[in-house]
């Protein structure tokens, strides 16, 4: 029997589930943002620059997190090379942005302040169209899913998997970091896209702007997880982690492992692609060090801290880790990497299942 | 050398036997004006190929070549003055004199003129040095004192870089039948600079025999073909130096994946310890045996092997071995540990870079052919990297170790159920593949930088050895190796070091389609999972 889509989705999530949800969107959609914007500033409940932004950055890294784990979670594919797409699609957006300094520039001119300093004449022709919002979403999506698409096309078609298929994505992501590095490139070289002023025309710094950002990347968390969770109740999820669990077993029923690995590569590597063009507005910023082999394996550490195949944890792992190392960084400096690699031999030793696996262990053990 | 002949020379003049006496006309013009003089006099003193006239000039290099008002002219080294035309010393001193000046043109012409001077000294150290300074800018006029010193001279290298002179010098000559001739001699060279020196006669607004123009460009041409050889057997030299590398970093790996099917990602860093390993050695040598300093390198061996081997082992029993049949948490894991690692070596060393230097038996290089020079120290790295080679083969192919290893490698249970102690296999097996890591750190550290993320950058490019090798396969590793780093070498030339790189990768990524094995695949059925 074929159950209706809207009921489907109704019953992906428990009631529980809906309302943590109803909550947490309460929160972020409402209050935070009315918090940060209407209350003024000696008042203590006024929610500061900072927090909204660490805030907003942590919730696309969350949405980064969670997208590892429909690949890595759920089917068993290990991406070191994440940190790719989620820069792409960074760039994607970056170059509207950058179009919408328009002459406010340190040179006052129509080009980035980048080319006028290599001394480029014109727009490249991939910078063709960049000064629209709408052609801007557009390569935000598409850039990362054709890459993922070809790749993984590749990659999936001769059955590389494992350490094999890890380690070549990281090979991907250290090629296009160098990529990006070069001035040649047209992306600003090591410096990348930075200035911005506006976006859509309004102030980019804006305490308004800063408050619809964090409830954009906290709309597209809530989405993402919702989506997370309607695939994997359904019979595609499934398929996908008996691929996980066998491959070859799924390949003789008569499935093609190809087109699911496929799809759930390329649109994992997509929500990273939105994470990115959500995050770079909100901290200013986007440069090739995005792309380096190091910020793409702490993804699959924010997955594995919160556990895998749950799609909450990510997002908690995310939350955990990136607040921690927020913490670190300004306490103790020098330890902030030896707490990473800790965290990184003790969860795969000791939490192979996460904080969340923790938490059913005790409660589990507590009914007993 | 040229300021201590200066300084000899200096040494000596006071003691001057008798002064044969200089041609008055041309010390007079070197008081000239006109700088055209003034040089026309100096390269007519030097083609005399007197002894005089070169003391003479010497003391106008050396700015002790004093003119008086009324046009006298004397050597004045020190507080005592000598007529430059007879030597005579001049008693008392004259009272209002004048350095002559010189500038920048003369000055290149009167360095010419004072090595082709010296060019007829007794001594063969003087006129090497003097031959040595006339290979470049030779003019028309020194061809006499060239002639006249490759006629008397007796060494053959002398004599060689004689001949190249006076060739450059014949180049200018009027007559179209010596230039032809130096043209075709100059065409056995093969440096960039004689291509430079061949170039303007190839044009027929500088050059009007047209049996000299074509001359000339067959010899551009022999020496363009020439540079070209040269320059691909350095690409291939530099290619394999860089596979040698990639070879010892990727032979600890394939030994550690082949036998526990994990990718250790902290094995960068083992290279790491291993250079680390290289520096501490050498400080320990200065300060303690500064004699021997230039040996640190022989008694690193054992030490860097030792130390990137026990911190792989201690890796091996604290972690990896917990890990086993999950090899993507090993992977992360792993990760962790190079982490911690790096963060270690910032903190005991410093998080810049270390300067570990080359003993000086290390230092400069072969000349094999004009325009190619083979640094020692990668001649050196190659060697020692057959060294390694060798002696993983025997032990991986003729000691009992070695077999125990290669039946993990094969089948962990079947060896297991026949006896082979699997748990103590791996530890060692893990030591010996990270302590030949630890020897790749210290060859990596006599030719590039040393710093607590050098490892960082060969882990990727290790597993790609492994992966086009095939698992397990020490043949495979070898050739993969050599393989990417000639291919990488000769990509970078051609298209820069980035676009080889993602070159490359995609290259492997091709390749991995149509042999999933590798180069060298195991005979034998597999079954996945």
């Amino acid at each position: 029997m074929r159950t209706p889509v809207t009921l489907r989705f109704l019953t992906a999530l428990p009631r529980s589930g809906w309302v943590a949800l109803a909550l947490f969107a309460a929160i972020t959609l409402v209050l935070l943002p009315v918090l940060h914007v209407y209350v003024p500033h000696d008042n203590p409940l006024h929610v500061s620059n900072y927090a909204i932004t660490l805030g907003g950055k942590i919730m696309c890294y969350a949405i980064v997190a969670v997208a590892m784990d429909l690949i890595w979670g759920y089917a068993g594919i290990l991406s070191l090379g994440h940190g790719v797409f989620f820069a792409l699609g960074g760039y994607a957006f970056g170059m509207y942005l950058m179009r919408q300094i328009g002459t406010d520039g340190s040179y006052h001119s129509t080009l980035p302040d980048f080319m006028v300093f290599l001394d480029w004449k014109a727009l490249p022709w991939y910078w063709s169209g960049s000064d629209s919002f709408l052609w801007a979403l557009f390569l935000v999506l598409a850039v990362p899913a054709l890459l993922a698409a070809i790749f993984g096309f590749f990659a999936f078609r001769s059955r590389i998997k494992g350490v094999y298929f890890s380690i070549i994505t990281q090979a991907l992501t250290y090629a296009a970091m160098l990529f990006f590095f070069r001035n040649e490139t047209g992306f600003g070289g090591n410096n990348g896209f930075t200035d911005f002023r506006r976006l859509l025309g309004y102030d980019i710094t804006s305490p308004e702007m800063r408050a619809v950002l964090f409830a954009l990347s906290a709309l597209m968390l809530m989405l993402t997880l919702l989506l997370g969770r309607w695939m994997m109740t359904s019979k595609f999820g499934r398929v996908l982690t008996a691929i996980r669990d066998a491959e070859s077993r799924v390949m003789f029923i008569g499935y093609n492992p190809l087109h699911y690995k496929l799809f759930i590569w390329t649109l994992s590597a997509m929500l990273c692609a939105v994470a990115g063009a959500l995050y770079v507005p909100q901290v200013g910023i986007i440069n090739p060090s995005e792309m380096s082999t190091a910020n793409s394996i702490e993804i699959a550490i924010w997955t594995a801290v919160g556990g895998r195949a749950t799609l909450i944890g990510p997002v908690i792992g995310a939350v955990l880790v990136n607040l921690s190392k927020s913490y670190f960084t300004l306490a103790f400096p020098d330890y902030w990497l030896f707490f990473l690699g800790a965290l990184f031999v003790m969860v795969t030793l000791w939490l192979p299942e996460g904080v969340v696996g923790l938490w059913k262990r005790i409660r589990n053990r507590g009914r007993a | 050398m040229k300021r201590f002949l200066l300084a000899l020379l200096l040494f000596t003049l006071p003691a001057l036997p008798a002064w044969a006496g200089v041609d008055p006309a041309l010390v007079k013009q070197l008081t000239a004006e006109d700088s055209d003089a003034k040089i026309a006099a100096i390269q007519k003193l030097g083609a005399s190929g007197d002894r005089d006239a070169l003391k003479v000039l010497k003391a106008l290099a050396n700015d002790t070549l004093m003119a008086t008002p009324d046009g006298r002219v004397f050597l004045m080294p020190e507080d005592k003055a000598f007529d430059a035309v007879t030597g005579a010393e001049i008693d008392p001193v004259p009272t209002e004199y004048d350095a002559i000046t010189i500038n920048n043109r003369i000055r290149s012409e009167l360095d010419n003129a004072i090595a082709g001077l010296r060019l007829l000294n007794p001594d063969r150290t003087v006129r090497l040095a003097a031959a040595r300074e006339l290979q470049s800018g030779i003019g028309i006029e020194l061809a006499p004192i060239l002639d006249k010193a490759l006629a008397r001279e007796t060494d053959g290298e002398i004599k060689h870089l004689l001949r190249f002179a006076l060739d450059q010098a014949h180049l200018a000559s009027p007559d179209a039948a010596v230039r032809l001739a130096a043209v075709q001699a100059l065409g056995h060279d093969a440096s960039p600079t004689t291509r430079g020196l061949l170039l303007p006669l190839t044009d027929p607004a500088n050059e009007t025999d047209a049996t000299v123009r074509q001359a000339a460009t067959a010899s551009v041409k022999a020496i363009e073909s020439r540079l070209a050889i040269g320059e691909t057997l350095g690409q291939i030299f530099t290619g394999l130096s860089l596979g040698s590398i990639l070879l010892l970093a990727a032979l600890g790996l394939a030994i550690t994946y082949g036998v526990m099917g994990v990718i250790n990602m902290a094995h960068g860093e083992l290279l790491m310890v291993g250079a680390y390993a290289a520096y501490s050695m050498q400080g320990l040598f200065r300060s303690h045996l500064p004699a021997y300093a230039d040996w640190y390198v022989v008694a690193a061996i054992p030490v860097s092997f030792m130390a990137a081997a026990l911190v792989g082992m201690a890796l091996e029993r604290t972690v990896i071995r917990w890990l086993y049949g999950r090899p993507l948490e090993t992977l992360l894991a792993t990760w962790g540990l190079s982490l911690i690692l790096i963060q270690a070596a910032r903190v005991l060393f410093g998080a810049q870079n270390v300067e570990v230097g080359n003993p000086s038996w290390m230092t400069g290089g072969v000349e094999v052919m004009a325009g190619l020079v083979l640094p020692w120290n990668r001649i050196v790295i190659i060697g020692f990297t057959l060294f390694v080679l060798a002696l993983v083969w025997v032990l991986m192919q003729k000691t009992r170790l070695g077999l125990f290893v290669r039946a993990v490698t094969q089948n962990r249970p079947m060896a297991g159920c026949v006896g082979v102690p699997t748990g103590r296999i791996d530890t060692l097996a893990f030591g010996l593949g990270a302590g030949i890591a630890g020897l790749g750190g210290l060859a990596l550290s006599q030719v590039a930088n040393v710093g607590p993320d050098m490892g960082q950058g060969y882990i990727v490019d290790s597993f790609m050895v492994v992966v086009l090798g095939g698992v397990g396969q020490l043949a495979g590793t070898v050739w993969a190796a050599l393989g990417l780093g000639v291919l990488t070498k000769f990509l970078e030339g051609w298209t820069g070091a980035v676009i080889a790189k993602i070159v490359v990768l995609v290259i492997i990524i091709v390749f991995i389609q149509k042999r999933p094995q590798g180069l060298f695949a195991l005979k034998g059925r597999f079954v996945e999972n």
